[in-house]
């Protein structure tokens, strides 16, 4: 659609074709929400997309990118002590982050009610694992309400914050990265504006809101009770639903693996009957005994980990039922999203006599080379890599952060041979250190990284007095998820702000060896490093440049823009191949006989590669 | 018709999202039930971008079961290789647009390029039929997409979907002069494609 905004605000029922993401800001729109905050993190950062399309001045709600996961959930958390309806969004690992709040957060009376959604990744498509957040809801007593499509989000958001409201507790909604990704027409409902009034009504009284012994043990008795009270609300809405073929033989599952499921039996000519679970967690005992007990077998289809699993074959025992519950099989159950192939996989085995199996896929007649994500032609990091690289002694250990520069692992950089999670690295590279004389350790971290986890692991290098060097990979924006804007950016989701900038905060924090310099400076970034490897302290060479992904984009669209893109001189090219295989830019193209040209449709111009050509073969 | 399935590749940068936003679309003002669905983890150019589009009520998820496609689109011949062995079904129909982005092996020295005559061998030994698209007129790298388009819509390579519901689908979608320049490219891929169809 031309006019995402304008849609979003539609007072009139409409139907548009969207995805997951889209259609959960208009739930957010039609269900009240004041307060929504986030840091971007795939698969969710389209959410803010969408959120974006609607001018500030019209945005029915505050919408901010906070530093991270965890301020995020502090500041909604706050907004909704205040009586105002709030929701949080990241994606799976951010719960991490966020948890020593989020844990919390079921034991509060949150008066506005609260709406945390996780954008999950079975497959593991874009997170450096595939953990199952329903963990987190049983650890911290919070309902969790889990759509399988656009259309679903829509309604299981408006469930989540109208529970959330009358339970003045947080739900969490549920999403996984295709449901998020998933477009398809979603027939919305009217929308008339509610006037607000700005209203705080935070009252102590409302509480306890100190969590002291005396109070923790009620409190927590109240999320149980809860936890009972969302059961009944989910069963009475009619959210559970079950699909009645006439078969001795069901399936329990929930999310998107119903539409995979659907799929599969798509044709079949003996289908087993199915209990779609809008909400997981707590499992719905009287709907779950109830489909047992009409059944002879039940499998339990879940994606990732075995919760439900275990929590119905608890129930079953207790209540003494003696239908035959078939959990995961195998490690394999565990692992990988459950796609149509998968679950056929899965049916097969548990009952061959009605699930077919896979046809054999065709095998691949030609070996194609494989594609690795990589660094943008003009990228800063790429000329950082290759500068840096030069001045590492050997045996130099390399440490990664989360970010676009994490790719630098790969070939033929081989920089940052260890990656954990957001902001880990000084820390990493500081325990290294230690019993080591004869390695030197390098750590990277991006600016926005350095704001959202970085800063306490470089405290710590100070404080503790850790010798290793980091190099700080500025480059203005958030690029890997979408170049949202960053503390260091000078603006934030919704105006100008004042920028924090990186060197005066690590100047502040008295870091004494600063070195700084644009990546494009090659020998003078390889001697930088060669001074800050030599300091006998924690260092910080800060690699400047900016996004090129970002600011050719922004330099396009202003008039009188004019292409360019380097060349190479066949006179002088001897076929050293520096450039294409050690600096590799994918603009350079490597011919069969192995003369080099540039592919003018990637080449942005930038000329970062001139200076690593001995022959000088390489012109713009 | 029960299930189309329709799997379209590319490289990061390359369009592959407005080219399924449109097809995605025009399916819909056609009247098939329809729903896709974008892998784009990493933000990067570079990397491999699929888009999967499924028609049809009896298509639940949005994502296709291996080898269940029946049109694979392709905005670089890797890519297009890569979909047709790992998506397309036997007798299945590839479009794709002719151009090469080596991947990293290839500029490594480590691998060879994959040739047009790969495709067609592959193609042949499973009665795929393939439309190589090739535009050296193009102004814009970023319109091959609409070239492809063009083609699929010329053929008839989706079934149901008419030019007409193409251009309303972009008419939904662009504006202004992005709007004119794709519907001019779009409506001249006739006169102007240089097309090289293959049984």
């Amino acid at each position: 659609m031309k006019y995402m905004g304008e849609m979003l605000l539609t007072r009139t029922p409409f139907s548009e074709i969207v995805m997951g993401n889209t259609a959960l800001v208009r739930a957010m729109i039609e269900a009240g929400t004041r307060v929504v905050t986030s840091y971007p993190g795939s698969p969710t950062p389209e959410i803010a997309t969408a959120i974006h399309s609607i001018p500030p001045e019209k945005r029915p709600f505050h919408f901010e990118f906070s530093t991270n996961e965890k301020v995020a959930t502090e500041v909604a958390l706050g907004a909704s002590l205040n009586g105002y309806l709030s929701t949080v969004f990241f994606k799976s690992v951010g719960l991490n982050v966020a948890a020593d709040a989020f844990v919390q957060l079921s034991l509060l009376n949150l008066i506005g009610g609260m709406v945390i959604v996780l954008g999950d990744d079975p497959g593991a498509n874009s997170s450096q694992n595939e953990q199952d957040n329903r963990h987190y809801a049983a650890m911290s007593y919070t309902p969790l309400l889990e759509p399988a499509n656009p259309a679903e989000v829509y309604a299981y958001y408006k469930e989540a914050a109208a529970l959330a409201r009358s339970l003045c507790r947080p739900v969490i909604l549920r999403l996984t990265t295709h449901v998020c990704h998933a477009k398809e027409k979603v027939a919305f409902g009217g929308w008339e504006p509610e006037v607000f009034e700005n209203n705080p009504r935070f009252d102590a009284a409302n509480g306890p809101y100190i969590p002291l012994t005396a109070a923790v043990f009620p409190k927590k008795r109240t999320a149980l009770e809860n936890l009972r009270k969302a059961a009944r609300w989910v069963d009475e809405r009619g959210l559970h639903t079950v699909t009645d073929h006439g078969s001795p033989r069901g399936i329990i599952l929930s999310g998107m693996v119903a539409l995979s499921v659907a799929d599969v039996l798509e044709g079949l000519a003996d289908r087993p009957d199915i209990l779609k679970l809008a909400m997981p967690y707590p499992m719905p005992v009287r709907v779950v005994a109830d489909f047992l007990a009409a059944h002879e077998e039940v499998k339990v289809l879940e994606e990732l980990d075995d919760t439900l699993e275990k929590d119905i074959k608890a129930m079953a025992f207790d209540r003494g039922l003696t239908t035959r519950i078939i959990g995961k099989q195998d490690d394999g159950d565990w692992i990988g999203e459950y796609t149509a192939d998968k679950v056929r996989d899965i049916l097969h085995r548990a009952w061959p006599d009605i699930v077919p199996p896979r046809t054999a896929a065709a095998t691949a007649l030609v070996s194609v080379p494989v594609r690795p994500a990589q660094m943008c032609p003009g990228c800063g990091h790429r000329s950082a890599f290759h500068a840096i690289k030069k001045a590492l002694p050997e045996g130099t250990v390399t440490v990664a952060d989360i970010g676009c520069h994490t790719l630098g692992f790969m070939e033929p950089y081989r920089m940052g041979e260890i990656l954990l999670c957001m902001g880990a690295s000084t820390a990493m590279g500081a325990g290294l250190t230690l019993f080591n004389d004869t390695r030197k350790v390098v750590a990277f971290l991006g600016d926005s990284t350095f704001f959202h986890a970085g800063l306490p692991g470089i405290v710590n290098a100070l404080f503790n007095r850790h010798n290793l060097t980091l190099v700080l990979m500025e480059n203005g924006t958030t690029a890997m998820t979408g170049h949202q804007d960053h503390a260091a950016s000078g603006r934030n989701f919704n105006e100008p702000t004042d920028a924090i900038p990186v060197r005066e905060v690590l100047e502040g924090l008295g870091v004494k060896h600063i070195f700084e310099t644009d990546t494009y400076k090659q020998a003078e970034l390889t001697d930088l490093m060669r001074q800050a490897l030599a300091v006998d302290a924690f260092s910080v060479v800060i690699a400047r440049h900016p996004c090129m992904l970002l600011f050719t984009r922004n330099q396009r669209r202003k008039s009188g823009y004019v292409d360019r893109h380097v060349t190479i001189d066949q006179e002088r090219c001897t076929r050293i191949h520096t450039c294409v295989q050690d600096f590799a830019c994918p603009s350079f193209i490597r011919a069969a006989d192995g003369s080099v040209t540039v592919n003018p449709e990637l080449c942005i111009g930038d000329g970062s590669c001139m200076q690593t050509c001995a022959n000088t073969a390489i012109t713009r | 018709m029960n299930i189309f399935n329709i799997y379209l590749c590319g490289v990061g940068g390359q369009g592959i999202g407005l080219l399924s936003e449109i097809i995605l679309r025009a399916a819909d003002h056609a009247g098939h039930a329809a729903k896709a669905v974008d892998t784009h983890g990493l933000a990067q150019r570079g990397g491999i971008v699929v888009s999967q589009i499924r028609l049809g009520k009896a298509a639940h998820s949005p994502m296709i079961p291996e080898g269940e496609a029946a049109l694979v689109v392709g905005l670089e011949r890797h890519e297009a290789l890569r979909a047709m062995q790992s998506a397309l079904k036997d007798g299945g129909a590839l479009v794709y647009y002719d151009t090469v982005l080596q991947p990293l092996p290839v500029r490594l020295g480590a691998a060879a390029e994959i040739s047009g005559d790969d495709v067609d061998r592959v193609a042949s030994a499973r009665g795929i039929t393939t439309h190589a698209v090739i535009r050296p007129d193009l102004v814009d790298p970023r319109m091959q997409n609409i070239a492809v388009l063009s083609v699929i819509s010329r053929e008839g390579l989706i079934p149901g979907v008419t030019a007409e519901h193409y251009e309303q689908a972009m008419d939904d979608l662009l504006k202004g002069v992005v709007l004119e320049a794709n519907l001019q490219l779009f409506r001249g891929g006739l006169s102007r494609a240089l097309l090289e169809p293959q049984a």
